[in-house]
Formats: C-alpha cells, sequence, structure tokens
C-alpha cells in the first residue's frame, strides 16, 4: 500500500512512460500545433538526450561535490581557517557569474562541446554544497567536539566518525540545491553543442517551435522533480538518529 | 597522580591561571571549586591536553604529559562533560564503546565491557539500542559517565558534569559517583561550581579564584578553618552549619544503647544535615534510626549534633 502511495515511483514511471511514449506523440502535436510543419523533435531519440543530460549533470556534480565539499573541509580544519574567506568569497563569486557568460568566455578558450559546459556548471553548483559543508560543521555542538578531542580520537577519527555524520544531513541539503539547480541549468550547455535535453528547447526557440520547447521542458522539469525526491529520502535516511527539532 | 608545578596558562594576554600548584592523589576524589572564570575549568583541561599549558610543568603518574603521545594521554584518562556530549547519531551502546573501538578491542570483549559498565551506572539493559534522544538528562549523563569510565581509564575527569540536571536526578547521580569511586577506586578530578556538590563528593577541596589556589584540604577543614574571609564568605558563613552537618552521616553520631522508639526510622546513610531537618519538621528532639535495610536499631538526638560536631573541631 505504502509503496503504491510512493509519489517517487510514479513520478519515475511518469518519466518513462514519457520517453517511450513521446516518440509516438506526432500526431498530438500536430493537433496542437497545426501549424508548424514538424512538430515532434526527432534528430536525436529523447532518451539519448536524457542520458547525455545525465552524464553531463553526473559529472559537472561530481565534481562540484568534491570541490565544495573538500574545501569547506579544508577550511574548517585549524590550519585551513586563514583562507576560509578568500574561499567563501571565490565561491559566491563563482555562483554570480551566470553560467552563459561563462561559457562565452570558455569557449574561445577550450573549444565547443562539453568541456565549457562542465566548468561553468561546477563553477554555478560549488556555493551551495560549501556553504552546506560549513553550515553543517558549524552546527556539531561543542560538547560533542569536545568529548570526541578529550576522548582521544585523532583528527581523522573526528572528521570520518563525528563531524561528517553529524553534517551529513546539512550538507546533502546543499548537494541537493546544487544538483537541482544543475539540472536545469545543464539545457544551456546546447547552446555551445553539448548533447542535453535543452537540445530541443534551444533548437525550438531559435525556430519558434514550441512544441520542441515543450517536450524539452517537460522532461527536464520532471527529472529534476524525481531527483529532489530522491534527495528528500537521503536526507531521511540520514535522519532517524538526531532529534526531532 | 597528577602533579602540577608553578603551571601558568595565559590567553590572549591575560593570566587564566598563574602559578598553581597542585597535588590530586592516586585514588583521591578532588575537587575543583570556584566561580566563573576562576580558572578551575582550563586547570582541569590542562590534564588531557585540551588546554595547552604555557608555563611550568603537569605530571600524570609520574611523567611530563608533553612527553606522551597526545592521543595516548587522552586514552588513558576519562572525561565527562556537563553537556554530556554524547555523540547524537551513535546508540547508547556505541557511545559507551567509543574508547574500546578507538583502543580496538575484539566485540566480544566490548560487548561485555558494555553489558558490565550499564550495570554498573544502573543502565536498563533494554535501553542499548537507543539513541541520546530518546534518553531522559539523567540517563544521558549515566550513559556519559559510563563511556568515560569505560577503558577503565587511570583518571576519570569530570567537568560539571551534573549541571544541567534537576536537583533530585543530580542527587541520584552524586551519589552514584560516590559509589562508584568507593567502588573502583579511581582517580576522580571533578570540576563544579555548586558547593554543596563539592562538600558532598570531595575526599580533596580546591578552592580557586582569579587563577590561583585560595585554600585546599579535606571539606571539614575548608569549613572549620577558611584561610580567610574569601573561604568563609564562599562557603556562606550563615549556612556554616548546615554545611557541617552534611558532611556526616547520621550512622556516627547514633546512639544504640537506649531502647528502640516508635514511629518512621531515618535511615543511618542520611546526612546529618538531613536529620537536622527531620527533627524540626517532627518536632521531635529524638528520631530513631535504622539500618538502610530498615531495621530499627537505636536514636538520635538532637542534642548530640551541637555538642559533638562543631565542639570537636574546635578542640581538634
Amino acid at each position: 500500500m505504502n509503496v503504491i502511495r510512493d509519489p517517487l515511483l510514479w513520478l519515475t514511471a511518469a518519466f518513462i512512460a514519457l520517453l517511450v511514449l513521446l516518440p509516438h506523440s506526432a500526431g498530438l502535436f500536430s493537433a496542437l500545433f497545426p501549424q508548424l510543419p514538424r512538430p515532434l523533435y526527432q534528430q536525436e531519440t529523447f532518451i539519448a538526450l536524457t542520458l547525455a543530460h545525465f552524464e553531463l549533470v553526473g559529472i559537472s556534480s561530481l565534481l562540484a561535490i568534491v570541490l565544495g565539499l573538500g574545501a569547506g573541509i579544508i577550511v574548517t580544519r585549524p590550519g585551513g581557517s586563514e583562507f576560509r574567506p578568500l574561499v567563501e568569497t571565490i565561491a559566491a563569486v563563482g555562483q554570480t557569474f551566470p553560467p552563459v557568460a561563462v561559457l562565452a568566455i570558455a569557449v574561445p578558450v577550450i573549444g565547443f562541446g562539453k568541456e565549457p559546459a562542465v566548468i561553468a556548471l561546477v563553477l554555478y553548483g560549488v556555493l551551495p554544497i560549501l556553504q552546506g559543508t560549513l553550515a553543517g560543521m558549524a552546527a556539531v555542538p561543542a560538547g560533542v567536539q569536545d568529548v570526541a578531542k578529550g576522548m582521544g580520537m585523532s583528527d581523522r577519527q573526528r572528521l570520518l566518525k563525528v563531524e561528517l555524520p553529524l553534517a551529513a544531513p546539512v550538507i546533502i541539503a546543499g548537494i541537493r540545491t546544487s544538483v537541482i539547480i544543475n539540472i536545469g541549468t545543464a539545457t544551456i550547455a546546447s547552446t555551445v553543442g553539448a548533447s542535453t535535453l535543452g537540445t530541443p528547447i534551444i533548437i525550438g526557440l531559435s525556430g519558434f517551435n514550441t512544441a520542441y520547447v515543450i517536450q524539452g521542458a517537460i522532461l527536464v522539469a520532471l527529472a529534476a522533480i524525481i531527483v529532489d525526491r530522491g534527495f528528500e529520502r537521503l536526507a531521511q535516511r540520514f535522519n532517524p538518529h538526531r532529534p526531532a527539532r | 597522580m597528577i602533579e602540577f608545578r608553578h603551571v601558568s596558562k595565559i590567553f590572549a594576554g591575560v593570566p587564566a591561571v598563574s602559578d598553581l600548584n597542585l597535588e590530586c592523589k592516586t585514588g583521591a576524589f578532588s575537587v575543583l571549586i570556584g566561580t566563573s572564570g576562576s580558572g578551575k575549568s582550563t586547570t582541569l583541561k590542562m590534564i588531557n591536553r585540551l588546554v595547552e599549558h604555557d608555563e611550568g610543568t603537569i605530571l600524570f603518574a609520574g611523567e611530563e604529559i608533553r612527553s606522551l603521545p597526545v592521543l595516548e594521554l587522552r586514552r588513558r584518562m576519562g572525561y565527562a562533560i556537563q553537556s554530556i556530549g554524547l555523540f547524537p547519531h551513535w546508540t547508547v551502546a556505541q557511545n559507551i564503546a567509543t574508547v574500546l573501538q578507538l583502543q580496538k578491542w575484539s566485540k566480544a570483549k566490548i560487548t561485555a565491557r558494555i553489558d558490565e559498565l550499564m550495570a554498573l551506572l544502573g543502565l536498563d539493559p533494554a535501553l542499548r539500542d537507543r539513541y541520546p534522544h530518546q534518553l531522559s538528562g539523567g540517563q544521558q549523563q549515566r550513559v556519559g559517565v559510563a563511556r568515560a569510565l569505560a577503558a577503565d581509564p587511570e583518571v576519570l575527569l569530570m567537568d560539571e558534569p551534573f549541571g544541567a540536571l534537576d536537583p533530585v536526578t543530580r542527587g541520584a547521580l552524586q551519589q552514584e559517583m560516590i559509589r562508584i569511586h568507593r567502588l573502583l577506586g579511581r582517580t576522580i578530578v571533578l570540576v563544579t561550581h555548586d558547593i554543596d556538590e563539592a562538600l558532598q563528593l570531595a575526599d580533596h577541596l580546591v578552592l580557586m579564584d582569579n587563577g590561583a589556589i585560595v585554600q585546599q584540604g579535606t571539606p571539614l577543614e575548608m569549613l572549620t578553618r577558611p584561610a580567610n574571609d574569601f573561604v568563609k564568605d564562599f562557603f556562606g558563613r550563615s549556612e556554616l552549619g548546615v554545611r557541617l552537618l552534611s558532611l556526616h552521616q547520621v550512622k556516627a553520631w547514633v546512639r544504640t544503647n537506649e531502647k528502640p522508639l516508635p514511629g518512621e526510622p531515618l535511615s543511618e546513610e542520611l546526612t546529618l544535615r538531613e536529620a537536622l531537618s527531620a527533627f524540626v519538621a517532627r518536632q521531635s528532639d529524638v528520631l530513631p534510626v535504622a539500618t538502610a535495610d530498615g531495621v530499627p536499631y537505636g536514636t538520635l538526638h538532637f542534642s548530640d549534633l551541637l555538642t559533638t560536631e562543631i565542639a570537636r573541631e574546635r578542640h581538634s
């Protein structure tokens, strides 16, 4: 019963159904947009676009996690605290800089394709993860830190056994924000030749083909919602040990 | 067991502790007491190097503490604090086993040790797999003490361990500490600002003010022979009498040569302070006394409290 009521299950089913059914929906879209000569995006399959999209999001999010979490851990160590303002500023600048502008600068330097897109998405995604890491570390109770130290845990043991597990819910919240933004933002990577679910959107926008835009946008939105629910599930898994607040 | 020799600690130009000389003897229950900012917590934390001292030497079991690896030093000492500091993401059993895990005990040994400690602290075995937020404050602090005792440390350091508890729970845990101290004979160093707690627990009481020791000795010495007005004021001039009474148990003053009286008997393990309260409440100057198990065996006279206690000290 609970399994059937699970929204994540239904959303995923809806997403898969869309991937399967969209190629057969030419009739529907020509009825909705009779003025369009080709109302269904067919240059690439939606499945291929989805896989490419998630590959791009996966790579850039992974890099953003490594950078954001790594920098967050380093600047909360005694030796790295001096770098904290600098790191926070760099991350903030990275997010303030519009990804489109990053693409515009990166393309002439390293050419078209996936690479400039990864750079832009990583820069854009680091800040929420860094902030989540810093907030999570700061929320570890001072008494717990004190006792962990007083009981003879090494710096490494304190980090791995105490600080990271206790900070995990907040860090995961940061990663969740970053990845969700990333899924939406990755669509603009299609402007520099990377293949993503943004490709039908970009082509649709430049060719006044509203049907293409809808087809791409529905899939991206649904993907973002599914991943968001997935993160909620993950966060719950980390939470049962903590007092209800 | 622990010896401070001319130890000073300076925080940002301000001395927190200056020229401290102190010895906590093996097996003694030493209590550091003082007002906020008197340096008592700093003194405690210098022992396990959570705070590094700037001058002087601190010896632990005859060795300068800096000559030992810091992690080994800390693992040889139990540590319990006011906010308890239980790891919220670990169960009671995992919390208690913290140091045992660090010292890589075998699983079977750890399980046996957890059972033993939970029994020692009066914790229901059913609590093993609970998380700290599912326990009451008193249970949490019991787990905190069990955790500190887990690896059978040579010294137990306690920083206002009962400060956050309600008076009833605090009283119960103080009794528990006295029992555990008698049972295990561990060296304990405890920091508190609660005078009654200090008087009740200490073998060796150290009063600190402004980073220096004002007076140290047994609780009785501190009350009856205060070194100066500060000590007198600290222990409360007006309450000196009841505080003296609180240092003794009924059993030392009981008369066994009289025939038993009717009425609800006092337990011989009550303090004379509690007995005084009973005299006043019951409007009587003689009360029956029973053993801890409730078997009446003698009487306590109100007048004995007056003649013996203060007089003894004055003449000794």
